[in-house]
Parts: structure tokens; C-alpha cells; sequence
């Protein structure tokens, strides 16, 4: 890193102190409403001062990025899967891998405690955790071909270890299915408007996939503007839908049915060849996402909204509607991605590095593209704090605690302390376009009706809220069901894999019959627990959020397990508390996490609790809400444990990886060589500036 | 103009990218540099083979999973 010239020094100082007045005025504010654009400005400052002062100091110093060396583009180009490419088109790439549905969904549940312990843990986890995590698996894979995380943890702690790291991301990945699914089921449950735009994604779709079959092949913008128009089509049109109520019956469907309808769907998808319907989709949401993101931020400097809800509520406590659990440790999986998240392990050693020009970019990639991803989670917060906070319950507190008309939840949410009138609740819905807003939990429908809000204050005004509503939850279901679909067949991929070692012949991929009864397979994995959480009580996303969040978590804790050990065997030891304070941290909160979702006393908290608590009540014949049949009650019971062991697991898998690390960290400081499985060496210059 | 017309390139190129569609000029030259006796691939059969390559398990964007 070259000296800074004295201009550089007084510009440093002015983003130091610009970030730290707009940090003051966002922290310490009470009583009245802050601007949203004071907490833009204190992220935007923060993200620029630790990317400068501490993501290149890590690059430079403790990984030791060394511009001479010759990355896998570099050594292995083939024009394919191997491309020295542009820093800013790959940086594209990367943002657009790693940005899903975790940011946005993350920080709108985090705000039951107010704005402002979801923002500290976002800022402080990217810059320690989220950004350094992404940014060290994305050094160590460039480092050895573009292996995955999984290959680089067999061969830096052995086959077993890797093996247990293997089991915790096929549990992820069942998990994240789940509850992306129930998010979308969320959202449309009971919305003729937004069942029918989205449903119209895939007929859309299969039109965009024929045209660039066999019509245009490979016209990936013409294919893209088709569907793009067809898209705002169905959009516009959605409203006739739902204003017809002969038509209107069609779509408005249960929470049980739609979950059915994505299972289907899953299956399906998964069977087809991908260029029919799953790419197409793809290519539609990716654009469609990264198109209402960057709209998204402008929105936000444009309208400038004011944070209605509080900097903290009384929901600090851990007896909030929205999710169980207290600040500690909940609050820290509650925001997975956005502050720090094991899925983008999976995609830094993935795809990315093997298109990294020069070492030295793996800053601005790995680093730069996590802190881009905070910057969306931080708009996500924006965006649920510019609703009314009653409003806000209103949305996210399930039926069995706040009752299923407006004149009840009005009442029970103003007993909170949130003073709402049923006419607002009411308003709101008219406004969007839907029939009713109550309990519609999993976070979409609030960040809808927050970008609505920001959007609408100036494009369009009230008339185009059911518009913009509309197109932000159509925005979010698309692209959690590209993920649907893409992750059923890794999931079948991974079973096949499984199960293929007991029986060879289930390996064979291209066997039509293997891949129908894997899709199938993986279908009921993620399907079941789907459904347990639709037909849950308490909304679904109470229960399960937290384990989604846990397992995410528990992800990003063994890949800064994983760059530990390899920091320790890299003789860079001294350095090693750069993944050491993180994944100390990440360990605590997933353990804690984990033990007390399976074995608190409290039964809204505890698996273990809720179950005993309902068995003894069915061994007395008795009957507890939500469940209204002795069978429905074994259910319950069923899916408790289920969920505990599903908890207990991520702990396992934790527990056994930190084993693994202090028994590879004490064997390389025994011995005074590197011992670390590097590809390749310093060779041929490298392409490409910094 | 060409400025501007620079821009565009690269924002295309980004766009593509992030649907996991490489450069084809970029393959097309490595192809003539590096292996010249050797058949390239039309862009119809390029764009088909990274298409099936980015949704494949060995090699796509989620080779990290498997």
C-alpha cells in the first residue's frame, strides 16, 4: 500500500468525521424521528473507512496478497469457466451471487427491537466478520485452483472434518428451502395481485427460455426485455385480477395450498432441462434484483424518509411478537446475511476466483462486494423503519397472537405500546391493494410496503402504492423461488451424491429415474418442513426464522474456523485474531442459539419445553391452541423434536469443527515448517491492475 | 462518444457475467491464440454450454454444495 499523499490524509479525515457527526445524530437521537439519510451517510463513511484501513491491511498483511503470483485465470484460462476478467464486471458477478433474499428479509425482523441494534450488529459484523470471512475464503480458494469450501477443508483438516462441514451445509440448504418458501407463502397467502404476477413468472419464463433456444439463441438482452415487458404486463394487469372477483377466486389461495403449489413447483423445475424454465427465471430475477436494488437506493436518497420506529423498543427484552429469543443471542442470527454469512463461503470458492485477474483485487471483490451486501441490509432497515411502527406488529405478529381482524389487532398492538388505529391497518391495505395486511410475516410484505412508501412519495404518489407494492413483493418471491429452484437440484445433487455411496448406481446424473426420485427426495426434505411451518401458530417464521439463522451462522463459523487453522498454518499466527474474534463470536452465538432452542424452559424459546408441555396436555386428552385435534397435536410434538434435533445438530457440527481446528492449530505450531496445501507458486506476473 | 460507448461495453459484459455468461470475444481470442488448430464454438453452441455449465453440479456457481 504506497503512502498517502496529504490530500488523500485531509480526505480520509473529512469521510472520519463526516461518518461520525451523521453516526452521533443516528445513535443518540431520542424522541424524535431521525432522517434516514444520516444512517445511509454513517454506513456509507464506515464501509469506505474499513475497506481503505482494514480490508487492505488484511489483504496486504495478514493474507499477504502477492501481485506476482499467478491466479488459476491466470495459470488455467480456457475462455470458460477460467477468464482473467475486469475487476468491475467480476465485482458484478460476485454482488450478484451473494445478494439473495437474507438482507432483505434479515434486518425487517431485527427491527422489532427498534433501528438501532440491528444496524450496530450489521456495521460491526460486515466489518469484522461478513466482509473478512467472504473476503479470506475467496484469498484461500484462488489460492488452490477455485476448490470449494468444502475440498480446502478436507485438505486442510482432514477428510473427516470435512465430511461433518459437508452434513452442515446439506443441513442448510434443507433449511434455507423451507424458509425461503414460507416467506414467498407469506407474502401471496390470501393476494389474487401478487399469486397472479408471480404465477405469470413462469409461463414468462418459459417463453423467454423457447426464444433463446430456438428463436435468438443466446439474446440474453432481447430475451430479457421481452420478458421484462411481459413481466410489468402481468403486473399491471394483476390489479384487474384482483378487482374481478370471478377471477379473483382463482388466485386467492391458502397458505397449505400455495405451499403445495411451490413443492409441485420445486419438483418440477428441478426435473426440466434448465434452459426451459430455471435459467430463464434466473437471468429474469437477477436482473430484476439488481435493477430494484440500485432503484432502492436511489429511492432512498430521493425521498430522504424519516425512521419512524424508535432507535430501541421494549422488545430488547426478548418477549417480541416477531421472533423468540432475546438480544443475545438472537439478535445475531436474526441478521444473518447483511452482517456476516456462511452461504457466500460457498460462492467465494466458487465461481469468483476462478475469474480473479491479480491477487490483489481480492480486496475489492471479496471485501467491497460484502460491505455492497450490507449496504442492501442497511436499506432493508430503512425500509421497515419508515412504516408506522404499528403498523410494522400489525405485519408481523402471527394470528394466534393478535387475533385476525383489524379492530383486534389494532387493539392488542396499541396495548403494546404501538398506538394504531384499526383505520390505519385498514388504509394500508386499501393503499397496497391487498385485502388485508395483519400477520403477514417473513418480512417481504413489510419491505414492500416500505419501498412502496419511499417509492410512491415521489413516483406517483398514493394511486401507484399497489403498484410498487406489488413490484417489490414480485421482486422478492421471484428471486427466492429461482433459489427454490436451483436449490432443490443442488440438494438432489447432494443426496444422489449421499446416497450414491451405499448404492453406486443413484449416482449416474444423467439417469432420468435417479433424477426423479432425488428431486423427489429433496422435494419431501425441504417440503415437510415447509409445511410445519405454515400450519405453525405462532406464523412460522417465529419458530423457524431463528433456525434458519443459527445454520447460517453456524456455516460462516466453520469457514473462519477453517481460515484460522489456515492463518496458524501459514505461520501467520500472529495475525490469526483477525477470523479468531469472529469466529469466537459466531461459535458463542450459534451454541447459545442452538441449546436454547432445544432445551430452554421457556416453551416459546425451547423445542424441547413446547413438546413436553403438549405431550402431557395430549396424554390428559386436552387440546392447546393453536392445534385443534389430537392428531394435530402429535403433530406439533412431531415437528418439535424434529426441530430440536435439527438445532442440536448446528451444535454438533460446531462443537466438533472447533475440536478439529485446536487439534490442526496445535500440530502446526509444532512444527516450525508452513504446512499449508497451496496450488502453484510465485510465477509468471499476474494480469491486471489493483 | 467512445466513451460512453466503452461504458456500455462494460455494462453489458457485467450484465452477462452475472447470469454466468462469459465474455465470447474474450473466448474466441484465447481460442485463436492458444489452441489455433483446434475447432471453436459458434456463440450458439458457447452460450448453450455455459447455460448447462452454470446449473451443473461439478463446475457451476454451486460446486461450493456438493
Amino acid at each position: 500500500m504506497p503512502a498517502m499523499s496529504i490530500q488523500q490524509k485531509f480526505l480520509w479525515a473529512a469521510v472520519v468525521v463526516l461518518g461520525a457527526i451523521s453516526f452521533a445524530i443516528v445513535a443518540l437521537t431520542r424522541g424524535e424521528p431521525v432522517n434516514a439519510a444520516w444512517l445511509l451517510t454513517a454506513s456509507v463513511c464506515i464501509f469506505f473507512i474499513s475497506f481503505r484501513f482494514y480490508g487492505l491491511w488484511i489483504a496486504n498483511k495478514v493474507l499477504g496478497v502477492n501481485a506476482a503470483r499467478a491466479t488459476p485465470a491466470v495459470v488455467h484460462n480456457d475462455g470458460l469457466d477460467y477468464v482473467p476478467t475486469n475487476k468491475y464486471v467480476l465485482y458484478g458477478h460476485h454482488f450478484a451471487a451473494i445478494a439473495g433474499a437474507g438482507p432483505l428479509v434479515g434486518p425487517v425482523l431485527a427491527a422489532q427491537m427498534g433501528y438501532l441494534p440491528g444496524t450496530l450488529w450489521i456495521l460491526a459484523g460486515v466489518v469484522f466478520a461478513g466482509a473478512v470471512q467472504d473476503m479470506t475464503v475467496l484469498f484461500l480458494s484462488t489460492r488452490r485452483d477455485g476448490r470449494s469450501l468444502g475440498d480446502i477443508i478436507r485438505a486442510e483438516m482432514g477428510p473427516v472434518a470435512g465430511t461433518i462441514a459437508g452434513l452442515g451445509v446439506l443441513l442448510i440448504c434443507v433449511i434455507i428451502l423451507a424458509v425461503l418458501a414460507l416467506v414467498v407463502v407469506k407474502a401471496l397467502q390470501g393476494s389474487p395481485w401478487g399469486t397472479f404476477t408471480v404465477f405469470c413468472t413462469v409461463p414468462i419464463a418459459l417463453i423467454m427460455g423457447v426464444y433463446s433456444r430456438f428463436i435468438r439463441p443466446g439474446r440474453i438482452a432481447e430475451m430479457s426485455i421481452i420478458g421484462a415487458v411481459l413481466l410489468l404486463a402481468a403486473l399491471v394487469y394483476g390489479k384487474t385480477v384482483a378487482d374481478t372477483p370471478a377471477l379473483a377466486a382463482y388466485f386467492n389461495l391458502s397458505p397449505t395450498m400455495l405451499a403445495m403449489i411451490i413443492i409441485g413447483y420445486g419438483f418440477v423445475a428441478s426435473v426440466l432441462p434448465v434452459w426451459l424454465l430455471l435459467a430463464p427465471r434466473d437471468y429474469l430475477s437477477t436482473f430484476l434484483k439488481v435493477g430494484a436494488l440500485v432503484l432502492l437506493g436511489i429511492g432512498v436518497l430521493i425521498a430522504r424518509p424519516e425512521l419512524q420506529m424508535p432507535a430501541f423498543t421494549k422488545y430488547v427484552d426478548g418477549t417480541g411478537p416477531v421472533w423468540a429469543g432475546g438480544m443475545f443471542p438472537f439478535l445475531f442470527i436474526t441478521i444473518a446475511c447483511g452482517a456476516v454469512s456462511g452461504w457466500h463461503a460457498l460462492i467465494s470458492s466458487g465461481t469468483t476466483p476462478k475469474m480473479i485477474e491479480n491477487e490483489r483485487q481480492i480486496a475489492f471483490i471479496g471485501y467491497g462486494g460484502m460491505l455492497t451486501e450490507a449496504f442492501v441490509a442497511i436499506m432493508a432497515m430503512i425500509g421497515a423503519s419508515v412504516i408506522h411502527p404499528g403498523v410494522y406488529f400489525a405485519m408481523n405478529s402471527g394470528a394466534g397472537l393478535i387475533g385476525t381482524t383489524a379492530v383486534q389487532a389494532a387493539q392488542v398492538v396499541s396495548s403494546w405500546g404501538f398506538t394504531v388505529t384499526p383505520d390505519m391497518l385498514n388504509q394500508v391495505a386499501h393503499d397496497v391493494g391487498e385485502i388485508s395486511i395483519l400477520s403477514r410475516t417473513g418480512g417481504a410484505p413489510t419491505l414492500a410496503v416500505g419501498m412502496a412508501t419511499i417509492f410512491s412519495s415521489f413516483l406517483g404518489g398514493r394511486a401507484m402504492m399497489g403498484i410498487w407494492y406489488h413490484f417489490a413483493i414480485l421482486f422478492e418471491a421471484l428471486f427466492i423461488l429461482t433459489t427454490v429452484d436451483a436449490g432443490t437440484r443442488v440438494l438432489r445433487f447432494m443426496i444422489q451424491d449421499l446416497v450414491g455411496n451405499a448404492i453406486p448406481a443413484f449416482k449416474e446424473t444423467k439417469s432420468w429415474s435417479n433424477n426423479v426420485i432425488g428431486s423427489a427426495a429433496s422435494c419431501v426434505l425441504w417440503g415437510y418442513l415447509l409445511y410445519a411451518g405454515v400450519i405453525d401458530p405462532y406464523g412460522g417464521i417465529w419458530t423457524m426464522w431463528p433456525l434458519f439463522g443459527a445454520t447460517n451462522q453456524m456455516l460462516a463459523a466453520i469457514a473462519l474456523i477453517l481460515c484460522t487453522v489456515v492463518l496458524f498454518k501459514m505461520k501467520r499466527e500472529r495475525f490469526a485474531w483477525v477470523t479468531v474474534v469472529p469466529a469466537t463470536w459466531l461459535v458463542i452465538c450459534t451454541v447459545t442459539a442452538g441449546l436454547e432452542k432445544v432445551f430452554d424452559p421457556d416453551t416459546s424459546i425451547g423445542f424441547l419445553s413446547h413438546a413436553i408441555k403438549f405431550s402431557k396436555a395430549a396424554a390428559a386428552n386436552q387440546i392447546l391452541a393453536p392445534a385443534t385435534s389430537l392428531a394435530q397435536m402429535d403433530r406439533v410434538i412431531f415437528n418439535d423434536y424434529l426441530d430440536a434435533g435439527l438445532a442440536a445438530a448446528a451444535v454438533a457440527i460446531v462443537v466438533l469443527m472447533v475440536i478439529y481446528a485446536f487439534v490442526d492449530i496445535r500440530k502446526a505450531r509444532g512444527t516450525p515448517k508452513i504446512t499449508t496445501h497451496e496450488i502453484g507458486g510465485p510465477m509468471v506476473a499476474a494480469a491486471g491492475d489493483d | 462518444m467512445t466513451k460512453a460507448r466503452n461504458a456500455w461495453g462494460w455494462a453489458v459484459k457485467t450484465a452477462r457475467l452475472m447470469v454466468g455468461i462469459p465474455d465470447y470475444e474474450t473466448y474466441v481470442a484465447h481460442r485463436k491464440a492458444n489452441h489455433p488448430d483446434e475447432p471453436i464454438m459458434t456463440y450458439k453452441e458457447f452460450f448453450r454450454e455455459r447455460q448447462s455449465a452454470r446449473y451443473a453440479c461439478e463446475k457451476g456457481r454451486f460446486k461450493g454444495c456438493c
